[in-house]
C-alpha cells in the first residue's frame, strides 16, 4: 500500500466525507424544489423552491441552518458537534416540510395536495447520512444505539402528533383510511415476526439434527438455497393452487383459513425462506464452538441438555442472531408481496397506489415497511453486540 | 553501490527507523537482523520506495532513488519476500516473466530467460513451466518467488525473511542455492532476518538494528568478536559465540606439521566442522589436505584452545 | 488449464429442468393437459395474451440490461473507491449500501414510477438501484481483503497502479465478483417479475393474470416457470464461478 498519511495531511483542513454530504445539502437547498404542489391527488406535480414555499422569514431562517449545518460538516469538527447539527438539520427540514405544506396548500380544497419534494427528500438522505456517521465516530455502545433509535422515533411521533404535518399528502392518505392502515400495519408486522418465529421454532431443531448427519446436512442445504433463489412472487404462485386444492378438499381446513389466496400462502412462503438463513447460522454458530469447549463441558460431568443450554446454545446465540436479524430484515421488505396475493400487510397500499398512479399512496406503504426495516436491523445489531460483549466478558 | 544517509522514517510520532546510515558494497550479502518491531523491514522497504523515507536520502549507484519514478525503480531491484507473494492466477513461467515482460523483453527472451532460472534452482522446466502456484510445495514456491525476483537480472537484490516459513533441512539447501547463485551473478543483497545463525552464515556483512536504530554495522567475525552492545551479545546467544567463531573461520590458519591417521579433510573446511569431524571420528589429529595432497593436520586439543573464547 | 466438464451426475436434474423448461416454452400448448385440472368454468389452461417465449426473452433481456448496468457502475465504483484518491469515501459508499440493503425491492420498484412513468424504465432503474449492493460489496471484498502479498508484490515488481488492477487485483477478485453478480441476477429475476405490476411486460404478468381472473393454472405456470429461470439461472453462475475460481488458482473453491 501507498502512504495514506500524506494524503491525509493535504486534506487536513476538510472532511472529505462531511463536504460530500454539505454538498449534496447545499443542491438540494439552492436547486431542488422543497415542496411539490399538485392540483388533486393524481395531477401532475409543480415544484416549489424554499424561498417560494415558505412563509415571512422563514426562508431566511432556513437558509441560515442549512449554511451552517453546511459548515459545520465540512470542517473537521468532533462528533457531538457534527452529531447536534444533523439532527439540527433534520429538525428543521421536518418544520420547514410541515410549515411549508400548510402555507401552500390552497385554503379550502379539498382536492390539491403537497407533498415533499426532491430537495427534502435529497436532503433527508444526505442529513441522515450524516447522522449516522457521527453516530459512528462516536462508537456508541449498544444500549446507546437502541437508545438514538427510541429518540429519533420519539421526535418522529412527536412530528406525527403534533399535526405539523397534518397537510401532507401522505397524511392526507392516511388520515382517509387510519382504520385500514393500522389493521394492515398490524398484519405486516404480524406476518413478518411470526413466520420468523415460526422457523426458528422448526429451525433450530432442524439444524441440531442435520449437524450430525453430514449427508443429510449437504442435501437439506442445497434444497433450501435452490428454494432460496426462487423468486418471490413465483413461489406465491406455486403455493397458491396447492393451497387452493387442501382448502378445498380437505375437511376443516378452510375453516383454518387455508385458501389459494389469502394469508396462508404469504404466511408460508415467508417461512419457507427464513429456514436458509436459520439453518445455516445455526450451524454455523454451533460449529464455532470449539471442540476443547465441549470437552471441558463434558469433563465437568455436564449432562447433553446442561451442555446444551449452558455451553452451546449460549456461545451459538450471536451467530444466530445474526441469521435472524437477515430474515427479519428481508421478512419486513417481502411481507410488501403478500398484499397481491391478498394476504393484507403494508403492500397492498403500495400495489392499490400503484394502480391508482397515486405516489402518496405507494409512499404510505413504503415509508413505514422501510421504517420497520431500518428499526429492525438497527435492534438486532445491537443485540448481536451485546451477545458477544457476553462472550468475551 | 547502496548507501543509506541519515535515514529516518516515523509512523505519527514514533520512529521506525532512527537516523540509519550504511553502505552496501557492490557484490556484498548485507544481512540485517532484529527482532520484529526492529525497523528492519521498513529499512529494507525504503530501497525499492515500499515506504518513502520521512527524511535523509538513499542512494544506489550514486544516484537517489527518488530521481526515478517509483515503478521503474522498482523493476530494476528483485525483491523476495516471506510467504513469497506468488500471483496464485498465473502459471509459474509467468510469474518468473513478471518484470522480464514489464520491461518489454520479446517472447524469446523471456522463455530462455525463464527456463534458465528454473534450472539454476533445480527445477525441470519442462515439468514446472506451465503448474500454477498452489500445485508447488512451499519450498518450490519459495524458489519461484527467489527466481522472479532474478528473472530482470537486477543488480540489486532485496529479501525479506525468505526463508522463514522453510523447515530447517530445505532451509539451508535454499539458503546454499543463494550463495551460489550470488556467486555467479554477483548481485548486491540486502536480506532482513530474525535469525543470527542466517545472517552469521550468509551475511559478508551484518546490521544489528534494535528499536528502529543500527546498533552495530561489521563483518560477521567483528560481530562476533565484539558485540558492540548487550541486545547484540544477546542475539548471538552467550553460549554460542564460540561455535560461531569456530564456524566463521576455516582449519587452514592453524595447520601444524605432523601426521594424523585417516582420511584427510580439506584446509577449507571450517573449525567447527573440523571439530566434529574429530570427536565422531574418535581421532586425536586430523590430516588436512589442500589440492589432493596432505599439507600437514589439525589436532583437537588446538581446536579447543580456538574455541574457549576470542583470541 | 482443464475446463470444467458441462455434464456430471450432480449437474443432471439443472440439465433436465432446463430441457423441461425449453419444452414447456417452444410448445405451452401441449402440456394444456396438465394445466387444464386446475382451471374453472372453461377457463384457457395457458396464458396466450402473449406468447411465453416473448415474455420469458423479455423477462430475461430486463434482467440482463439491468445486471449488466448494475454490474459496470459498482465494478467501477468499487474500483473508485479503493483507489488513493478515493479511499476517503469507502465508509459513506459503505453506509449507502447497508441502508439500501433495508430498502425492499418492491418499494424501490413503486417510489421510480413517479419519475419514469409506467412501462419497462421504471423495473430497469430498480434492478440497476438493487443490483448495485451485492455487486459493489463482494468487489469491494475481492480487491481489499484478498492476496494481500500477491498485490505487495505486484508493487515491488514494478507494476503501476493501473497494470496491478489489471494483471492482479482483477483476475484475483472475479470468483467474488461473478457470486455478487450472481445474486444481483437473482434478486434482478424477482424484481422483474414484481415489474409487471407497473406494466413492464415480464412473466409476472402471467401470475398477475391469473391472480385477477382467479386463474390457477395462470399463477401455476407463471410460476413454474420464474423459478425455473432462477435456478438455472443461479446454477450458471455457480458454473462460471468454479471456473473463475480454478483459474484463479483456487482449486478448493466449490461450484
Amino acid at each position: 500500500m501507498a502512504e495514506p498519511a500524506f494524503a491525509a495531511s493535504r486534506r487536513a483542513l476538510i472532511d472529505p466525507l462531511g463536504a460530500t454530504l454539505a454538498a449534496i445539502v447545499a443542491i438540494a437547498f439552492l436547486f431542488q424544489p422543497l415542496m411539490l404542489l399538485r392540483p388533486n391527488r393524481i395531477a401532475p406535480a409543480q415544484g416549489a423552491f424554499a424561498w417560494e414555499a415558505l412563509p415571512g422569514l422563514q426562508p431566511m431562517a432556513c437558509g441560515i441552518i442549512t449554511a451552517l449545518v453546511v459548515l459545520i460538516l465540512i470542517s473537521r469538527a468532533d462528533a457531538r458537534l457534527r452529531l447536534a447539527a444533523a439532527v439540527a438539520g433534520l429538525v428543521g427540514l421536518g418544520l420547514a416540510v410541515g410549515s411549508g405544506a400548510s402555507h401552500l396548500l390552497p385554503p379550502g380544497s379539498a382536492y390539491a395536495r403537497v407533498a415533499p419534494g426532491a430537495g427534502a427528500w435529497l436532503a433527508l438522505f444526505a442529513l441522515s447520512l450524516a447522522t449516522g456517521d457521527a453516530l459512528v465516530r462516536l462508537r456508541l455502545s449498544p444500549s446507546g444505539r437502541i437508545a438514538a433509535l427510541v429518540v429519533a422515533a420519539g421526535v418522529l411521533a412527536g412530528f406525527l402528533a403534533s399535526g405539523l404535518w397534518s397537510d401532507l399528502s401522505v397524511l392526507r392518505e392516511y388520515a382517509s383510511r387510519s382504520d385500514a392502515f393500522l389493521r394492515e400495519l398490524w398484519v405486516h408486522a404480524g406476518l413478518s415476526v411470526f413466520s420468523l418465529l415460526a422457523a426458528v421454532v422448526v429451525g433450530v431443531p432442524l439444524a441440531m439434527l442435520l449437524r450430525r448427519v453430514a449427508t443429510l446436512r449437504r442435501a437439506a442445504l442445497a434444497a433450501l438455497n435452490v428454494l432460496q433463489t426462487i423468486p418471490s412472487m413465483a413461489l406465491f404462485g406455486l403455493l397458491i393452487a396447492p393451497l387452493a386444492w387442501i382448502g378445498a378438499h380437505v375437511p376443516g381446513a378452510a375453516a383454518l383459513g387455508i385458501a389459494g389466496i389469502g394469508v396462508a400462502p404469504a404466511f408460508i412462503a415467508l417461512f419457507a425462506y427464513s429456514l436458509l438463513p436459520i439453518v445455516g447460522s445455526t450451524i454455523a454458530g454451533f460449529e464455532a464452538v470449539s471442540e476443547r469447549t465441549r470437552e471441558a463441558a463434558d469433563a465437568m460431568g455436564m449432562t447433553a441438555w446442561q451442555k446444551l443450554l449452558r455451553v452451546e446454545l449460549p456461545l451459538a446465540l450471536p451467530v444466530i442472531l445474526t441469521g435472524v436479524r437477515i430474515v427479519l430484515v428481508q421478512n419486513i421488505g417481502l411481507s410488501v408481496i403478500a398484499g397481491l396475493v391478498g394476504g393484507g400487510g403494508l403492500g397492498v397500499f403500495v400495489f392499490q397506489g400503484i394502480s391508482q398512479t397515486a405516489t402518496d399512496l405507494v409512499l404510505l406503504g413504503a415509508l413505514p415497511t422501510v421504517a420497520m426495516a431500518f428499526a429492525a436491523g438497527i435492534v438486532f445489531d445491537a443485540l448481536i453486540d451485546l451477545s458477544r460483549r457476553q462472550e468475551t466478558r | 553501490m547502496i548507501d543509506f544517509d541519515s535515514v529516518s522514517r516515523l509512523y505519527g510520532d514514533r520512529p521506525a527507523v532512527a537516523d540509519v546510515s550504511l553502505r552496501v558494497g557492490t557484490g556484498e550479502i548485507a544481512v540485517i537482523v532484529g527482532t520484529s518491531g526492529s525497523g528492519k523491514t521498513t529499512l529494507l522497504r525504503m530501497v525499492n520506495r515500499l515506504v518513502e523515507p520521512s527524511s535523509g536520502r538513499i542512494l544506489i549507484g550514486g544516484r537517489d532513488n527518488r530521481t526515478l519514478p517509483a515503478h521503474a525503480l522498482r523493476r530494476g531491484i528483485g525483491y523476495a519476500i516471506q510467504g513469497h507473494g506468488l500471483f496464485p492466477h498465473r502459471t509459474v513461467a509467468e510469474n518468473i516473466a513478471t518484470v522480464p515482460s514489464l520491461l518489454g523483453w520479446d517472447a524469446k527472451r523471456i522463455s530462455a530467460r525463464v527456463d534458465e532460472l528454473l534450472s539454476l534452482f533445480h527445477l525441470d522446466p519442462a515439468l514446472f513451466r506451465d503448474r500454477m502456484p498452489h500445485q508447488l510445495s512451499g519450498g518450490q514456491q519459495q524458489r519461484i518467488g527467489v527466481a522472479r525476483a532474478l528473472a530482470a537480472e537486477p543488480p540489486v537484490l532485496l529479501m525479506d525473511e525468505p526463508f522463514g516459513a522453510l523447515d530447517p533441512i530445505i532451509r539451508e539447501k535454499a539458503q546454499e542455492d543463494l550463495l551460489a547463485i550470488q556467486k555467479a551473478y554477483g548481485t548486491t543483497i540486502i536480506l532482513v532476518t530474525h535469525d543470527m545463525d542466517e545472517a552469521l552464515h550468509l551475511g559478508t556483512r551484518i546490521g544489528v538494528m534494535d528499536a528502529g536504530r543500527l546498533v552495530q554495522y561489521d563483518v560477521p567475525h567483528a560481530i562476533v568478536a565484539a558485540p558492540a552492545t548487550d541486545f547484540v551479545r544477546s542475539l548471538l546467544g552467550a553460549g554460542d559465540r564460540a561455535f560461531h567463531l569456530l564456524s566463521l573461520s576455516t582449519v587452514e590458519e592453524m595447520i601444524e606439521s605432523g601426521e594424523a591417521p585417516g582420511a584427510a579433510i580439506p584446509a577449507d573446511m571450517s573449525m567447527r566442522a573440523a571439530l566434529s569431524e574429530s570427536l565422531w571420528s574418535r581421532r586425536e589429529a586430523l590430516p588436512v589436505a589442500k589440492d589432493g595432497r596432505v599439507i600437514g593436520r589439525v589436532t583437537r586439543a588446538a581446536l579447543e584452545r580456538r574455541g574457549a573464547g576470542p583470541q | 488449464m482443464t475446463p470444467a466438464a458441462p455434464v456430471t451426475p450432480a449437474r443432471l436434474p439443472t440439465l433436465l429442468l432446463l430441457v423441461c423448461l425449453m419444452a414447456f416454452l417452444a410448445m405451452p400448448e401441449a402440456f394444456s393437459g396438465l394445466f387444464a385440472p386446475l382451471t374453472r368454468n372453461g377457463a384457457a389452461p395457458i396464458y396466450t395474451q402473449a406468447p411465453l417465449l416473448f415474455l420469458t426473452l423479455n423477462h430475461l433481456a430486463l434482467v440482463a440490461a439491468g445486471t449488466l448496468a448494475a454490474t459496470i457502475a459498482a465494478v467501477g465504483l468499487a474500483i473508485a473507491t479503493t483507489r488513493l484518491a478515493g479511499l476517503s469515501f469507502l465508509p459513506l459508499a459503505r453506509a449507502v449500501a447497508n441502508i439500501g440493503q433495508t430498502f425492499p425491492p418492491v418499494a424501490v420498484l413503486a417510489l421510480t414510477v413517479p419519475i419514469f412513468g409506467f412501462g419497462p424504465v421504471p423495473t430497469l432503474v430498480a434492478l440497476f438501484l438493487y443490483g448495485l449492493l451485492p455487486i459493489f460489496e463482494t468487489t469491494l471484498t475481492g480487491l481489499t481483503e484478498l492476496a494481500p502479498e500477491a498485490r505487495e508484490a505486484a508493487t515491488a515488481c514494478g507494476m503501476t497502479e493501473t497494470q496491478r488492477l489489471m494483471k492482479v487485483e482483477l483476475p484475483l477478485a472475479l470468483p467474488l465478483i461473478l457470486s455478487g453478480i450472481r445474486l444481483s441476477a437473482v434478486i434482478a429475476l424477482a424484481t422483474a417479475t414484481i415489474g409487471s405490476t407497473v406494466a413492464a411486460s415480464t412473466l409476472g404478468e402471467v401470475i398477475i393474470s391469473g391472480l385477477l381472473t382467479g386463474n390457477t393454472a395462470f399463477v401455476l405456470q407463471g410460476g413454474l416457470v420464474v423459478a425455473a429461470l432462477a435456478i438455472l439461472l443461479n446454477e450458471g453462475f455457480m458454473l462460471l464461478e468454479a471456473i473463475a475460481a480454478r483459474r484463479a488458482g483456487r482449486p478448493s473453491a466449490k461450484g
